[in-house]
């Protein structure tokens, strides 16, 4: 019995040691690499939070990067210092001007806003599928973008919000991480993820077994949007100031494709993906700056924005090299446990 | 009256725009299912083809334009897309953005980021009175051009055999191979017509913006791609008509949205576009052979 259990979250406890093996190796980094470190982990939080609704119910989905914005907002309205908060935004409520909660409440108030608004557009939008799916959350994201860049007297609008508490460091992060990935792993072993992903594979005969395709999925849109806030929360307080553009067109793609280039069908799809692309954009930003061969006196270096070229040239490759992704849709470690558990491809 | 020609006339350059990028994409999601979001890429390309040419005649300007952006839209499809022909939608769709990425950081790369002014049609920057209003002539030729390209393609599509071909394609694409239809050929004269259709929006988009900077295309491609699914995806004279609706209904929110409101237009637009879908999931003018055979 403690066997098959172990042997059922052998995926899970591989991808923690993954990320708790990282969250060491920056530790003894130097201070740069260990930024990128915990931008990656927070970034992990978001693939993670996108895979538990695009991995299991096989539909695109675009607003991710607006619940992380949402989230991001709501953290720092709650946990900023009165004094900052009175600077840039004069104009706020006065209840909520002077509330100023524990920093470590904003991720969990963050996430749970996000699942309340999520749940609210979800009810509706649930019921569309394939490119209208993938248009109607694209709208959402582009939505609030624009609200919140225009609602001056709540976000500041187009200037950037200072002064947020910066707490979000390797250990917070990583914990983070860990905690997204143990909660998108637990919800994909439940009878409601398994029903999810037989829709995803076949939506006709999954509708005919008696699945409720749109409840499902508002259930996986809901939970995966308060990852994607927590995710929002923590970017905001790693950075210390927010600013409405980082939350628009480039993270959107950059999150889509780290996932599918991971494999959009598992969860470690989603991890993998997001190292994978973490990794080389670091190698390629060394590269920019020039990294001395040892032993020679030569330095390889190239133009400065050759990495991003280099960066989406890869991506492409992967994509055309492997159409399913690096895992091709497969769990680490996933076939140690009876073939019920595997979530193959069909 | 004064007022109502401006806001027909902005609103119906506006949407003709819309309207051929759309046209753009729908050619070639109705021949082979790809969501091609490196059609902006195509537009800023021949856009900076124009400014290259800038001082050369507007023909000689133009047709390199056209050059650039079809042999890219070839090219890519060449390369990146024709592997993937088998893979499903969404990994094409992702394909598509890393291309859209792959071209504008080359061209930022290679000529920065910074915006470069051009005017390919300077004769057109001057206004022309219809009665008593004073009307902008490029949005004049921009809606004369966009009609007479309507009415080519049309054409093309219903009287010429390469054009019944694609229409085949569009319908059921195995069952057109089946019937002899040359599945590369039809699909490389999409990508060619959709190259050339981006070149003329470049033209035109170039002439009203003035300037040309690596992400030109993008804003109009979002646009232009809701445009084609709130019309139907798949559907030809959906995405001409979900363009023009676009157009419009932007130019009205502009016109006539309260003045605290109008900063969130956009938002009102997307939740717009939200609410169509839910009504019609597949458009306005859903595509036939689109839905599944079970």
């Amino acid at each position: 019995m403690m066997r098959d259990l172990i042997l059922r979250a052998a995926p899970l406890l591989a991808l923690v040691a993954l990320i708790v093996a990282i969250s060491l190796l920056a530790g003894m980094a130097d201070t740069v690499t260990t930024r990128r470190v915990i931008l990656c982990l927070v970034n992990v939080v978001c693939v993670v939070g996108l895979y538990i609704f695009m991995g299991n119910s096989g539909v695109l989905n675009f607003s991710s990067v607006g619940f992380m914005a949402i989230g991001a907002y709501v953290a720092a309205l709650l946990t900023m210092p009165a004094g900052p908060k009175g600077m840039f935004l004069p104009d706020l409520p006065v209840w909520l001007a002077a509330t100023e909660l524990p920093a470590l409440a904003g991720p969990f108030l963050g996430a749970l806003f996000c699942a309340i608004v999520a749940l609210a557009v979800g009810l509706p939008i649930m019921r569309l599928s394939g490119i209208a799916a993938a248009i109607a959350t694209f709208s959402l994201m582009f939505i609030c973008y624009i609200v919140l860049g225009n609602w001056t007297s709540m976000t500041g609008g187009q200037i950037s919000l200072m002064g947020l508490k910066s707490y979000v460091g390797l250990w917070t992060a990583c914990a983070f991480a860990v905690g997204a990935v143990a909660v998108a792993f637990a919800y994909q072993e439940t009878r409601w993820a398994l029903a999810l992903r037989a829709s995803r594979e076949d939506a006709v005969a999954a509708r005919a077994s008696g699945i409720r395709v749109a409840r499902l999925r508002l259930g996986a849109f809901v939970l995966g949007a308060a990852v994607c806030g927590a995710g929002g929360a923590l970017y905001g307080h790693f950075q210390g100031t927010l600013r409405v553009e980082s939350f628009y067109l480039d993270p959107t793609f950059l999150l889509v494709t780290m996932l599918v280039v991971g494999g959009m069908r598992s969860l470690t799809g989603a991890v993998v993906g997001c190292l994978a692309i973490s990794l080389l954009t670091e190698v390629l930003r060394l590269v920019e700056v020039g990294i001395p061969l040892p032993g020679t006196g030569a330095v390889v270096m190239v133009a400065p924005g050759f990495g991003d070229v280099v960066l989406a040239a890869l991506m492409l490759l992967i994509l055309l090299f492997r159409p399913n992704g690096i895992t091709g849709g497969r769990e680490i470690l996933g076939n140690l446990a009876g073939s019920g558990h595997r979530h193959d491809q069909v | 009256m004064n007022a109502a020609i401006q806001i027909a006339v902005d609103a119906m350059s506006l949407g003709g725009l819309y309207a051929l990028t759309a046209l753009g994409i729908g050619l070639i999601f109705s021949v082979m299912r790809l969501a091609n979001f490196a059609h902006a890429e195509l537009v800023t390309c021949a856009a900076y083809a124009l400014f290259a040419l800038s001082g050369q005649p507007l023909v000689m300007a133009f047709s390199g334009a056209i050059v650039v952006a079809v042999a890219l839209a070839v090219v890519t499809e060449r390369i990146a897309f024709r592997p993937l022909r088998r893979a499903d939608p969404t990994t094409m769709m992702i394909a598509s953005f890393t291309v859209s990425m792959l071209i504008q950081k080359l061209l930022v790369f290679t000529l920065g980021s910074r915006p470069k002014s051009l005017d390919p049609v300077p004769m057109l920057s001057q206004a022309v009175s219809i009665g008593p209003t004073q009307v902008s002539l490029l949005k004049l030729v921009t809606i004369a051009v966009c009609a007479v390209l309507l009415l080519a393609l049309t054409l093309f599509l219903k009287r010429t055999s390469f054009g019944l071909q694609m229409r085949a394609a569009a319908e059921n694409f195995t069952m057109a191979q089946l019937t002899g239809v040359r599945a590369n050929a039809v699909i490389v004269v999409a990508f060619a017509l959709s190259g050339g259709l981006a070149a003329v929006v470049a033209l035109l988009f170039a002439a009203q913006s003035g300037f040309v900077q690596p992400r030109l295309g993008v804003p109009l491609m979002i646009t232009a791609f809701v445009a084609t699914v709130i019309g139907g995806m798949g559907s030809l004279p959906g995405a001409v008509i979900g363009g023009l609706l676009v157009g419009v209904v932007t130019t009205l929110l502009q016109a006539y949205l309260p003045p605290d409101l109008r900063p969130f237009r956009e938002a009102f637009l997307f939740a717009l576009v939200i609410l169509a879908l839910l009504v019609r999931p597949n458009g306005l003018f859903p595509a036939r052979g689109l839905k599944e055979r079970i």
